[in-house]
């Protein structure tokens, strides 16, 4: 399988990957599927994601996307980071096979997986959560 | 960039003594070898001169040899040129897609197919235990091509023989590689592309007296069992390879036996790594690591980036997204066939580009193991 430069460069040098210490909150998603698993762990103040990091088991797209997450939702407000799909990711990456696009969905999943586990925790303003 | 092919259980570069002998084959000798006149007579000579080069490999006589194009072809033609409705096929459960895959056919057709299990190394179980009234074919792969585990094939045709079945084996990874004798076998599919020959040769063995239908219905060539006009550079080339592979298949087998176990102690050092498979009875080029919390196909992108080719028979690899049906039939958990890594030498592998691949596989597990949930 041949991947475009983009996908293989987030493969190469992923970005933001790793255990976090103290995260505010962290979304473990374990796809039956594929197999594949995708940790996000993220650093919440006042609404806003000052930090996020992944750790990721999976093929190289897998990785590229739980790392181009990252560097799209660091900064971003909750609200604003909800509303990242997979197609985002897509179409940030341009071209990705066919049998490798449910990798963005996995990544979005486990996203909003950390942010219901952030919600969860504490606060409960969070009303749109999401399965 | 460095460039390494460990790969060659998909397939092999053509040797230059091979290429050498099949060149005047295309603008020179180019007769039709079912002609009558002297064009088509050299080709003859030359056509059976290959058939009994690769009859001498596995000790069996010419007119045994049957020439195809491909061995799913000639995994095609022994299983549906013998097996009609009501008629019981036994295979097992690690064989190449291409029996498998005509196995089912041959179900919806109407064949019973019983599938055999294979013990945690690879070894096929209960034969005798599934054998029925009706069973007419024993097909079980000789070498896999994932794991490389050898099958005892003289146990097996034994056992098909006393219980008057007739037994086919794919050898397409084995022949040229391993000593093979047919004297228990009745059929055998064998390739040229896997033992440096060219690509578009192979053939079946059928031993004499065996009736088949053929696939295909034309000229005649091949006793009827194969009509086509002859690929006669590619049958060539085959011939020749298997000439060489018979010659020196003591020192490649050596050669490579070394490398193999090189590769095997240093991965089994790295934590989390295991060997699939027996760790005797395998091919000379074939082995087949797992790694724990990481990705088969991650890991060949990685190894590819850095000028390696390998396999992988993760999920992630696959169109169907499922993991090798053949390493989930070793017993092992869908997740564990997911860090799967197959490397597979040949007679140019270098110790030198397997210290190189050694350097890169304990650095790349390293990256991906740190990118891991699981360390």
């Amino acid at each position: 399988m041949s991947y475009n430069e983009k996908i293989i460069n987030h493969f190469k040098n992923p970005k933001n990957y790793g255990k976090m210490k103290n995260p505010s909150a962290v979304g473990k998603l374990d796809n039956k599927n594929c197999g594949d698993v995708m940790w996000i762990y993220l650093k919440i103040k006042e609404d806003i994601i000052e930090d996020i990091s992944f750790e990721t088991l999976g093929c190289a797209v897998a990785i590229a996307n739980s790392s181009l997450l990252t560097t799209m939702v660091k900064g971003k407000t909750i609200k604003e980071a909800l509303k990242i799909k997979d197609k985002d990711l897509i179409k940030e990456f341009g071209q990705v096979p066919k049998v490798k696009l449910h990798c963005s969905f996995l990544a979005v999943k486990a996203l909003k997986k950390a942010i219901n586990n952030y919600y969860e925790k504490g606060s409960s303003s969070y009303v749109g959560r999401s399965r | 960039m460095k460039k390494v092919y460990l790969d060659y259980s998909a397939t092999t570069p053509v040797d230059e003594r091979v290429f050498k002998k099949m060149m005047p084959f295309f603008s020179q000798k180019y007769g039709n070898a079912s002609s009558l006149h002297s064009f088509g007579q050299e080709s003859k000579l030359v056509l059976e001169g290959a058939r009994e080069k690769v009859a001498d490999l596995i000790s069996a006589s010419s007119e045994e040899i049957i020439f195809t194009s491909s061995a799913t072809e000639s995994n095609n033609l022994a299983l549906k040129g013998l097996l009609k409705k009501g008629d019981h096929l036994i295979i097992s459960s690690i064989e190449h897609h291409c029996v498998e895959e005509t196995a089912n056919y041959l179900k919806r057709e109407g064949v019973l197919v019983t599938k055999l299990e294979v013990d945690k190394k690879g070894f096929v179980k209960d034969l005798q235990k599934n054998i029925q009234k009706n069973t007419v074919l024993i097909s079980i792969i000789h070498a896999s091509n994932e794991i490389g585990v050898i099958q005892d094939i003289e146990k097996i045709g034994k056992i098909a023989k006393k219980n008057n079945i007739l037994f086919h084996t794919d050898a397409a990874q084995s022949f040229g590689k391993v000593p093979i004798d047919v004297k228990y076998i009745d059929l055998l599919t064998a390739s040229s592309h896997k033992i440096y020959g060219p690509k578009g040769a192979a053939c079946l063995y059928v031993k004499k007296g065996i009736k088949l239908t053929p696939l295909l219905h034309g000229g005649g060539q091949e006793q009827g069992l194969r009509p086509s006009t002859y690929n006669i550079s590619a049958i060539v080339g085959f011939g020749k390879a298997a000439e060489i592979a018979g010659k020196e298949m003591e020192k490649d087998y050596n050669h490579q036996v070394f490398l193999r176990d090189k590769i095997i102690e240093e991965a089994l050092k790295i934590k989390g790594c295991y060997l699939n498979g027996d760790n005797q009875k395998r091919l000379p080029n074939n082995i087949n690591l797992r790694f724990s919390g990481i990705e088969g196909e991650a890991l060949v992108i990685k190894l590819d980036l850095e000028g390696i080719a390998v396999s992988t028979g993760s999920a992630c690899a696959s169109a169907k997204l499922e993991p090798s049906s053949v390493l989930l039939a070793l017993g092992l958990k869908p997740h564990q066939a997911h860090g799967s890594l197959r490397i597979s030498l040949g007679k140019y592998t270098t110790e030198k580009e397997i210290d190189y691949f050694l350097k890169i596989l304990l650095k790349s597990v390293k990256e991906l193991k740190q990118i891991s949930p699981y360390k």
